[in-house]
């Protein structure tokens, strides 16, 4: 079936699609190449977690940082971590990571820089570190595969559901009973504030803030208590969470160090609703989408977000560009067009007039210029009032927009949107309306063929122009400048400000990160 | 005055019909059905009729019931929180301020706290504005400073020192778990202890679509705003209580 929807319905120039990808290629490869060339804190620390460094101190503060503190302070971190660390644990005579950690953060080590032969141990023994987190990441991929087979893989669109009670203990029934009820996906959404918190903190958490925080025992807990769901349902239930924020590269190392199936991974919802510096978000966000690719992860970024805060109509081709840049960095990265849940939302004001034409010529657009990637489809959040009753009618519509453009992930809209975090009941009926609207439609989008020169079309039509257009302007101008200047949600954010630059490192000539180094060799 | 007695209204005056719908931690069944009703009656609903049970999961029912209620509610007891101030327009707000200071009055904007939500903020702020009413920046006399989302209460403080506010502009969005007034206590607290004696305290006007206007003086703040407020309120507002500490001084 889906080979038909994704068909050219919409009469889409072949040549001005391809010409939207060269140009968004054209404007990414600066930003690669300061990636490239480049390293943050929580890379190196990323680095330290595969390599099996867990923990905290007394102060909550994981050994990690304590770590990456230590060798930054002595030798800088322009030569990675890696060198220094596996240098000094074998002139120091440290019994592991974990002792070299507590020691160096007591401030009882000198850090330096090997070289020659020592350098070479350095890099072999680095290696040999990593790798292990790394085959760690390859068996997990390898479970899902076998759990997939076995269990069976659910149809599409897959039903995506987000839990959010701030309590992992709460968390773990509440996503039970929505996978019996149905979802496909269970999102634990992260505490308000984690974003800026430059670690990752530990242990099970049971005090978030509209969320819960993303911990390595969090995920372990909750890719456990789904384990035993799907087993019982017969179905694999996928999680989620979340990879932004100042620990991108070390969430998304957990994520596939504990079989997290899918991430939320923006290239750019950091610095636009977080207000972290752009460069150390395009750095971290290559590395953390080279272990999401590495992990089998499907990534789901962020447009739908831009529709918040920029006019859904006014704004669409700002999706647009977003998703082909999100596409560039993926596929630099090493993930594959199945990988890449590329994000878009139903936004418009239901106010306005043939409001769900427009929508449905969003969505289709979207659908024809990505046929391989399992779209993300967001439902309406900011028209959502304290009128429950309209708002379970605007859900429907939503859910109709994607069963008929053959959208691949539906997240769950709830009638509370606009008031609290939901009720049980609030995601029972939400569930429900999905679940009436997929199968009293199932198909339709086989029905779905837009007149050529109907409103959906010619509105698509003009949504590629304008997308080519700006992505001209973005590829000649830049890109930190085209986000300096409010292109993406309306909101500036200049290339030196937000929060963590200082995390930002170039690097030296000898620069070594063994992690980058395996993933790269096998890309 | 039998006007001003109202019951809620079904389909005839005085029916007194009410729809409700919530969750019981019971399963489905025939006991959790009569614990509905049961539940129902005791919110005063006679008769009560459970119109749509369902489980939700093995453990949890939900309800939807449709009923009569018995409570008259007498309108003159009703309080509402009036307006205390003329609405102005932008241009008697901006004569107000040229001739009350003689300068043009300082706002200083932020969302505080690890809230990231700006849009109810920039509404009230930015040129653009909200509901077809430009923004405080659109004000000749307004000088307006938005430090955006996300603002540690301490830094939000020390911006207004150094800017010599007149208000601060506090947006909250995000309530669970009381994260709002905590934020906004935060801020009254910062103020008291980093604000110059010297200098009369600025204004301080919390926002944001979960406030009850009514606990400003609880939470230590001169006035709460909540959903659907204009900027134009706003600016009337602020040249009000303005002119008011002008007279009481
Ligand atoms: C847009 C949005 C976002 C955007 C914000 C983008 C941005 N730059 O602002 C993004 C996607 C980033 C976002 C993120 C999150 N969001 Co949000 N978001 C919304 C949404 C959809 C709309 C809010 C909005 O823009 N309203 C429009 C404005 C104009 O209205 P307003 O804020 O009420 O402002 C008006 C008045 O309140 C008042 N006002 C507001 N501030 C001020 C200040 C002053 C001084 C004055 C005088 C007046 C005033 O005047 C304004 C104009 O009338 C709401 C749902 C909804 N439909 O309301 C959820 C919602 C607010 N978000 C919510 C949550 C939980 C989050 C997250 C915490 C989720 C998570 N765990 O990650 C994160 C926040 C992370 C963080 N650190 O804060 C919850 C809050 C629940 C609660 N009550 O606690 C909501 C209600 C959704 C829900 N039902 O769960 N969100």
């Amino acid at each position: 079936m889906t080979d038909t929807v994704r068909r050219n319905l919409l009469r889409l120039d072949q040549r001005t699609v391809r010409r939207a990808r060269a140009l968004a290629e054209r404007a990414a490869a600066p930003v690669i190449e300061l990636a490239r060339t480049h390293t943050t804190t929580s890379v190196e620390r990323a680095v330290l977690r595969l390599a099996g460094l867990t923990g905290a101190d007394a102060e909550g503060i994981p050994w990690v940082n304590r770590l990456v503190d230590a060798v930054a302070a002595d030798v800088g971190l322009g030569h990675g971590v890696a060198l220094p660390v596996w240098h000094e644990l074998r002139r120091g005579g440290h019994t592991d990571l974990a002792a070299l950690a507590q020691k160096a953060a007591a401030g009882g080590v000198a850090f330096a820089v090997p070289e020659g032969r020592e350098r070479q141990s350095a890099v072999t023994a680095s290696r040999r570190a990593v790798a292990r987190g790394i085959a760690t990441i390859d068996r997990n991929r390898k479970t899902r595969d076998r759990l997939l087979r076995k269990l069976g893989d659910p149809p599409k669109p897959w039903i995506y559901l987000i839990v959010a009670t701030g309590d992992i203990h709460e968390d773990i029934p509440q996503a039970q009973a929505a996978a019996r009820e149905g979802a496909d996906v269970i999102a634990v959404i992260r505490s308000t504030g984690q974003s800026l918190l430059d670690y990752v903190p530990e242990g099970a958490t049971r005090e978030g803030f509209a969320g819960t925080y993303a911990t390595q025992e969090n995920f372990r807990l909750m890719r456990a208590a789904l384990d035993d769901v799907s087993a019982e349902l017969g179905r694999y239930v996928r999680l989620t969470n979340y990879a932004s924020g100042l620990c991108m590269p070390e969430i998304a190392t957990l994520a596939g160090l504990e079989r997290l199936d899918m991430m939320l991974n923006d290239c750019m919802y950091g610095i636009i609703f977080r207000d972290i510096n752009p460069r150390r978000t395009f750095i971290d966000q290559r590395f953390s989408r080279q272990i999401h690719a590495r992990a089998g992860i499907v990534i789901n970024t962020g447009e739908d977000n831009y529709l918040t805060t920029a006019d859904a109509v006014d704004a669409a081709h700002t999706v647009v560009v977003s998703q082909l840049l999100n596409e560039r960095f993926g596929l630099e990265a090493g993930l594959q067009d199945w990988q890449l849940g590329l994000g878009h939302a139903f936004e418009i004001n239901p106010a306005l007039p043939e409001q769900f034409r427009l929508e449905l010529a969003h969505a289709q657009l979207v659908r024809e210029l990505f046929p391989n990637a399992p779209l993300k489809y967001m439902p309406p959040t900011k028209h959502m009032t304290g009128n429950v009753f309209f708002g379970y009618l605007l859900d429907a519509f939503f859910n109709l927009a994607g069963v008929m453009t053959d959208q691949s992930i539906l997240l769950v809209g709830m009638m509370t949107e606009g008031i609290v975090t939901p009720f049980l009941s609030d995601r029972d009926l939400a569930l429900e309306n999905v679940r009436y609207v997929r199968d009293a439609c199932a198909g339709l989008a086989e029905d779905f063929r837009p007149a050529p020169d109907g409103f959906v079309a010619t509105r698509a039509r003009q949504v590629l122009a304008e997308s080519v257009e700006l992505l001209e302007r973005i590829a000649d101008d830049g890109l930190f400048t085209a986000i300096a200047d409010g292109t993406f949600g309306v909101t500036r954010r200049p290339a030196d400000g937000g929060r963590g630059a200082d995390g930002v490192v170039a690097h030296a000539d000898d620069y070594l990160n063994p992690a980058t180094e395996l993933l790269e060799a096998t890309a | 005055m039998t006007m001003n007695l109202v019951r809620a209204y079904g389909d005839t005056t005085g029916d007194g019909m009410v729809q409700l719908s919530f969750t019981l931690p019971v399963p489905a069944g025939p006991r959790a059905e009569a614990a509905a009703a049961l539940f129902a009656a005791k919110m005063g609903l006679d008769p009560a009729m459970v119109v749509h049970a369902k489980a939700v999961g093995p453990d949890f029912t939900f309800f939807v019931v449709y009923g009569r209620s018995g409570v008259i509610v007498d309108l003159d007891e009703v309080e509402v929180h009036e307006r205390e101030f003329p609405l102005l327009t932008a241009k008697e707000i901006n004569l107000e301020v040229r001739s009350m200071l003689g300068r043009r009055l300082v706002v200083v904007g932020a969302t505080v706290g690890t809230d990231a939500h700006t849009v109810g903020l920039d509404a009230i702020l930015n040129v653009k504005g909200f509901a077809g009413e430009k923004g405080l920046e659109y004000y000749r006399e307004l000088r307006v400073v938005n430090l955006g989302a996300q603002v540690d209460p301490a830094h939000l403080v020390e911006r207004a020192v150094a800017e010599q506010a007149d208000a601060l502009l506090v947006s909250q969005v995000v309530t669970q778990r009381d994260a709002h007034l905590h934020h906004v206590r935060l801020v009254a607290e910062e103020l008291a202890a980093g604000w110059p004696a010297t200098t009369p305290r600025p204004l301080v006007v919390v926002g944001g679509p979960r406030f009850e206007p009514r606990m400003a003086a609880e939470l230590g703040v001169d006035r709460i705003f909540a959903k659907g407020t204009t900027p134009r309120e706003v600016a009337s507002y602020l040249v009000h209580a303005l002119a008011q500490r002008r007279v009481a001084a």
